[in-house]
């Protein structure tokens, strides 16, 4: 199409003062419906379009402008009354026809979206509806006898202003999983009102392979309705696991969303919002939208590149949200954020003082907690009342204290931009740093003591990680590296990665040290990640050559032992050829959490809330309870259990099952999952940690203590050491009790 | 379920009498897939089918895109719903007749 360049660029000339034509005739008409000049430029200007487009081969323009072109045959000859509905739906037409040719141009030889390609059937649907003429179908195509047929048409003739177009597609399992595809369109039917329908069944194997009873059907639909598309989604509830769902909004529903954007005001906070946030807020996605859209974020990072991809682009490109909205709400947020810094005003406390409100709030914590106690005991009403409303400001205030020692990470990251500036001269690299998640906050204390590890990370990223330009170029890989800092927040930690694109490490490379080292024994089986964690074992390194940087094998088992004393974990995992990922996790504050008070054998404990998935009633048949593995069935999934009793008790103290219904609860720390089996449940618990004396430090599975209301102490879980126990096998480690 | 077959010169009158669900769609599927090779014009009589569900359609469907000249006939209520629902009348190229107490909707 080179060849065109000079035509094509009057061509899109031509179009667009045609276009612009067709407008001011549209306008015209608005006016004077009878304006025979105004109807027969409009007419042309689509005429000419339809034939120009043809000409260079935009397919896709010719048929959209063709069923234009012939609604506005019929208006020439009289056939159909011009009317402002009429009027305005050819007005969007002659957008579509803009943004068509634009996309044809730029996007040769390729299918449309999905999304243009819905927007022109529901334009088209429009028109003929009202131009009162035929439907074109691409599905229906015989010579049917019309009579019976019009029983069938759409029932048109009526205003139709926007629609929401739906696509079904059922997967193979749907009829056999119970589904019938025909009662959730029955019930959308019900809803709203169906414009149009297409069925499809494009895999329909021929005779022989043909399985009745696998599903082959997918849907298109034209839908009418005033829901939100929030609650269209929730009419494919039942259907979610077996159909890939699509709703696309119709066009005033756009524009609805991104008046919605602009006005929506940021709260009070100053909080940024997130994007998945805003924009079910606003109904342009559901939450099952959000979620699909993230999982596949957390997919891409882990399959593809370490790098994760931003969520708008994938929301788009799974056509959960259309890109102008998008784009709306990222503007909106950097809005806020830019606004959010401008804003700021900082005064400078002394350090000491802050620790001591929040000292103070935790005191402050245990007394509501007391008084709670004591108004539940004596029954006094409207004394709860008012304890209730104290236990809420409690609590804001207690967040809002703890966020004033929150900081950004973004001012620590950026740090090392220098640091990786100065060492990518020093050894002749050239190596960019990407940073990501600049905005997540985490505590001041967690924050001074995360550099160092931080910087030691870096610098071994840099010198191990990142290979010389000669090799990269070698390797197929871009000439300059990137090493990219990234953070964000989950379930009450904060993550914090550092991902290089360099040479990566090789698994057996380590074992072999490691043997050599004798950190492992030959017989020691050990899956990947353990292996690559060898690399913070003191005194490891792979690095023939040791230089003023790094690679004496000093340094990665510092940095574990300062992430740990944070009670943090990191983990290593690499790719040869492709990269190495570190993973941090720490928590984001050491003073308070919410907790979740659990009781076992009359003694209380408190579990962080944050790390629990659910808690379950624990049914001895329900749950095939494998008693000598400690294993148990949860819903299909292997789940590893202890008993908090066997844990932190005599053995012979215990006796099973005394006729007491027992509670599992389910905890979560990164990818592990662990049921911990305890008598009683007693909810939610606001928990001032306090450290333990030196004297316990030793002790495994206990982070710290608490106060309870009562003046009682108890113990918080260390949950991450209770789940590395639990998923131990079991008889190799023994018993190791804390007593 | 059963299906009734009167035959005359390859054109072959097959009535579906019952559901056409997912329960039984399998077992028509195996008696009408002999027809589709020997008959000439397959003229499928609806009038008994008591209920059709998606797999009914779908095995329909199919029997359109397998026969060479396919012919709906007697559509019952249960049938002429569907169709009405999914517009589907128009592909499948059917007179319908409408029964005496068909109800607009």
């Amino acid at each position: 199409m080179s060849d065109f360049g000079a035509a094509l660029d009057i061509f899109t000339q031509e179009t667009e003062e045609l276009l612009a034509q067709m407008e001011d005739g549209l306008l015209v008409l608005e006016d004077d419906a009878h304006n025979v000049e105004s109807i027969n430029n409009v007419f042309r200007a689509m005429h000419t379009i339809k034939g120009t487009s043809g000409l260079f081969g935009l397919d896709e323009v010719v048929a959209f402008s063709h069923e234009v072109e012939s609604v506005l045959d019929k208006i020439r000859h009289g056939e159909c009354v011009i009317e402002a509905k009429l009027i305005s739906i050819l007005l969007n037409c002659k957008d579509h026809t803009a943004s068509l040719i634009k996309y044809c141009l730029s996007h040769e030889s390729e299918e449309l979206t999905e999304t243009l390609r819905a927007i022109g059937i529901a334009l088209i649907t429009q028109l003929t509806s009202l131009s009162g003429s035929d439907l074109p179908t691409s599905l229906v195509n015989s010579e049917a006898e019309l009579e019976s047929a019009s029983v069938f048409s759409i029932e048109s003739h009526q205003v139709i202003d926007d629609n929401w177009f739906i696509t079904l597609k059922f997967r193979q399992n749907a009829l056999r999983n119970g589904i019938d595809p025909l009662s959730f369109i029955n019930y959308l039917g019900q809803c709203g009102q169906i414009r149009e329908i297409q069925t499809l069944t494009p895999d329909l194997p021929p005779s022989l392979e043909f399985d009745p009873e696998t599903c082959y059907l997918e849907f298109n639909i034209i839908f009418h309705s005033a829901l939100e598309k929030q609650e269209i989604a929730d009419i494919f509830e039942f259907a979610e696991d077996d159909c890939d769902i699509r709703i696309i909004p119709p066009n005033s529903k756009i524009e609805q969303y991104l008046n919605l954007l602009k006005e929506q005001e940021p709260d009070s906070h100053g909080d940024i919002e997130k994007l998945g946030e805003m924009l079910v807020n606003i109904g342009a996605l559901t939450h099952n939208e959000v979620t699909n859209a993230l999982r596949q974020q957390d997919f891409i990072c882990h399959q593809e590149s370490m790098i994760p991809k931003p969520l708008g682009e994938i929301l788009v490109e799974l056509q959960f949200a259309e890109q102008p909205v998008v784009a709306q709400a990222l503007l909106k947020q950097q809005g806020v954020r830019d606004k959010t810094v401008a804003e700021s005003n900082y005064i400078r406390v002394d350090s000491a003082k802050l620790g001591q409100i929040i000292n103070l709030v935790g005191e402050l914590v245990i007394s509501g907690a007391a008084m709670r106690l004591l108004v539940e005991r004596y029954g006094l009403s409207d004394v709860e009342e008012v304890a209730v409303g104290m236990n809420e400001l409690v609590s804001e205030i207690r967040d809002t204290a703890l966020k004033l020692r929150m900081v950004a990470i973004g001012e620590t990251f950026s740090r090392f931009r220098r640091i990786v500036r100065d060492v990518g001269n020093e050894l002749d690299k050239q190596i960019e740093l990407v940073i990501t998640g600049g905005e997540t906050e985490l505590d001041k204390t967690v924050v001074e003591k995360i550099n160092d590890p931080l910087t030691h990370l870096i610098r071994n990223a840099l010198d191990h990680g990142i290979e010389r330009p000669a090799q990269r170029v070698a390797a197929d890989k871009p000439a300059q590296g990137t090493v990219h800092l990234n953070a964000y927040h989950d379930s009450g930690h904060i993550v914090i990665q550092v991902a290089d694109d360099g040479a990566g490490l090789n698994s057996d490379k380590i074992l072999a040290k490691a043997l050599a080292q004798g950190l492992v024994s030959a017989d020691q089986e050990l899956s990947r990640q353990e292996i690559f964690n060898l690399i913070f074992e003191a005194g490891l390194s792979t690095k023939e050559q040791a230089n003023n940087l790094s690679g004496r094998g000093v340094g990665m088992d510092v940095v574990r032992r300062n992430i740990e004393l944070l009670r943090g974990t990191v983990n290593l995992d690499s790719i040869e050829g492709r990269g190495t990922t570190v993973t941090i996790r720490l928590p984001l504050t050491l003073a308070i959490i919410d907790g979740f008070m659990v009781e076992t054998e009359g003694e209380r404990y408190i579990i962080p809330l944050s790390m629990i998935e659910e808690c379950v009633e624990l049914n001895a048949e329900e749950w095939q309870i494998d008693s000598i593995h400690h294993y148990i069935n949860l819903r299909g999934e292997v789940l590893p259990y202890l008993r908090l009793g066997d844990y932190f008790h005599d053995r012979s103290r215990h006796c099973q099952s005394n006729g007491h219904r027992e509670s599992l609860v389910v905890v979560k720390f990164g990818q592990a999952k662990v049921g911990l089996v305890v008598d009683q449940l007693h909810g939610e618990h606001q928990t001032v940690i306090k450290p333990l004396g030196q004297v316990f430090e030793q002790l495994q599975g206990i982070s710290g203590a608490t106060v309870l209301g009562n003046g009682e102490v108890a113990l918080i879980l260390d949950v991450q050491a209770l789940i590395q126990y639990a998923v131990k096998p079991k008889g190799t480690n023994g018993h190791t009790l804390a007593h | 379920m059963t299906i009734n077959v009167i035959e005359t010169d390859g054109f072959l009158n097959v009535a579906v009498v019952g559901e056409m669900t997912i329960y039984n769609v399998s077992e028509q599927k195996n008696k009408l897939i002999d027809f589709l090779s020997s008959a000439i014009e397959l003229q499928v009589d609806l009038s008994a089918v008591t209920e059709i569900d998606s797999a009914g359609l779908q095995l329909l469907l199919w029997l359109k895109q397998e026969a060479s000249n396919l012919k709906l006939v007697n559509h019952s209520q249960a049938v002429v719903n569907v169709f009405q629902l999914l517009n589907l009348a128009m592909y499948f190229g059917d007179p319908i007749v409408l029964s005496s107490h068909w109800k607009t909707s």
